[in-house]
C-alpha cells in the first residue's frame, strides 16, 4: 500500500494527538471502532462558552490512514460550532487525503468519531441531540 | 459433489460451529486429491478448467470453515443475518474504552521493552478470547441468537487485532 504524501504527513507529524481530562470543562469525547480491521479511535474536543470548539485532541490505533483521517479532523473542527462540525463528511476527508476505495472506512471513523464526541457533548450539557 | 452447496455441506459436515476439526481436515485432503491436476494431465482442456475451478472453490471453504472468525461470519450469513462490519463503527463505549486503554498497554510496553508485561497482557487476551468462542457456540448452535453472536464477533474481531498486535510488539523485542 502507497500512502498519499498528505496522508503520510499526518502519519509522520501527527496534529493533536493525546488527551483532554475528562471532567475538564467543556471537554466531550468520541470513541469509535471498525471491527473490519479493528482500528480504535477516540477524538475529543473542547467546546468554549460560545459553542466554538476551540481545541480537539485524537489518539488512534490503526492504520496510517486511519491516523492521518484522525489528526486532519481535529485540525478541521477547530473554531467550527458543532452544527458545522457535524458537517464534515467522510467525503471530504478521503478527497483531502487521496484515500483509496479500501480505505475509505477510515474517513468514516473519522466522520463518525466526530459525531459521537458532538453528541457526548451535548448530552453532558442536556443540549437536545 | 455440488458446486453450488454451502461450505458445510461441501464438507459433510453438520452446519455448526463447534466443528471437528481432524474431520475438516481429512475431508480437505481427500477432497483436494480427487481434483488435484495430476490425475488430470492427459484429460481434456474442459476437465482440467473443472477440477481447476473445483480445487479453488474447496480452498476457499476450507479457509472460511477452518478460523473460528470467518467461520462465526459465514455462519450468521447463512442464517440470513450477516454480519454488518462495513460502514458499522457504533460499538458499546466501554467495550471502546477498554480497547483503547490495551492498545495503550501495549504501545508502552513495547516502548519500556517490557517483555513481561505482553506476555501477560498476551496470556490475558487469549483467555478472554477462548471464554468468548464458548459463548459464541453456544449462541450460534444452541440458542440461535444471531443479533448477539454477531455483537460477540465484532468485539472478538477487535481482539484478535489487538492480540496480532502483543504479538508483533512480542516479536519486535525478542529481536
Amino acid at each position: 500500500m502507497t500512502y498519499s504524501s498528505k496522508v503520510m504527513d499526518h502519519y509522520e507529524n501527527p496534529r493533536n494527538v493525546g488527551s483532554f481530562a475528562k471532567d475538564e470543562e467543556g471537554v466531550a469525547t468520541g470513541m469509535v471502532g471498525a471491527p473490519a480491521c479493528g482500528d480504535v479511535m477516540k477524538l475529543q474536543i473542547k467546546v468554549n462558552k460560545e459553542g466554538i470548539i476551540e481545541d480537539a485532541r485524537f489518539k488512534t490505533y490503526g492504520c496510517g490512514s486511519a491516523i492521518a483521517s484522525s489528526s486532519l479532523v481535529t485540525e478541521w473542527v477547530k473554531g467550527k460550532t458543532l452544527n458545522q462540525a457535524l458537517e464534515i463528511k467522510n467525503t471530504q476527508i478521503a478527497d483531502e487525503l487521496a484515500l483509496p476505495p479500501v480505505k475509505i472506512h477510515c474517513s468514516i471513523l473519522a466522520e463518525d468519531a466526530i459525531k459521537a464526541a458532538v453528541a457526548d457533548y451535548r448530552k453532558k450539557s442536556g443540549e437536545p441531540l | 459433489m455440488d458446486f453450488n452447496a454451502d461450505h458445510f455441506a461441501l464438507f459433510d459436515l453438520p452446519r455448526e460451529f463447534r466443528i471437528d476439526p481432524e474431520r475438516l481436515d481429512k475431508r480437505y485432503r481427500e477432497m483436494q486429491s480427487m481434483v488435484h491436476p495430476d490425475r488430470y494431465a492427459n484429460a481434456s482442456e474442459k476437465e482440467k478448467r473443472l477440477s481447476m475451478q473445483w480445487a479453488t472453490r474447496i480452498n476457499e471453504a476450507y479457509q472460511v470453515l477452518k478460523a473460528p472468525l470467518s467461520r462465526a461470519a459465514y455462519l450468521l450469513r447463512l442464517s440470513g443475518e450477516p454480519l454488518d462490519i462495513g460502514n458499522n463503527t457504533a460499538m458499546p463505549p466501554e467495550f471502546l474504552a477498554e480497547q483503547m486503554e490495551w492498545r495503550e498497554a501495549v504501545a508502552e510496553a513495547r516502548l519500556a521493552r517490557e517483555l513481561t508485561g505482553l506476555e501477560q497482557l498476551y496470556h490475558r487476551v487469549k483467555q478472554r478470547m477462548k471464554r468468548s468462542y464458548e459463548q459464541l457456540a453456544g449462541l450460534l448452535d444452541d440458542q440461535a441468537d444471531y443479533a448477539l453472536a454477531g455483537d460477540r464477533i465484532k468485539r472478538l474481531m477487535f481482539l484478535d487485532r489487538l492480540l496480532s498486535e502483543i504479538d508483533s510488539a512480542m516479536a519486535a523485542l525478542e529481536t
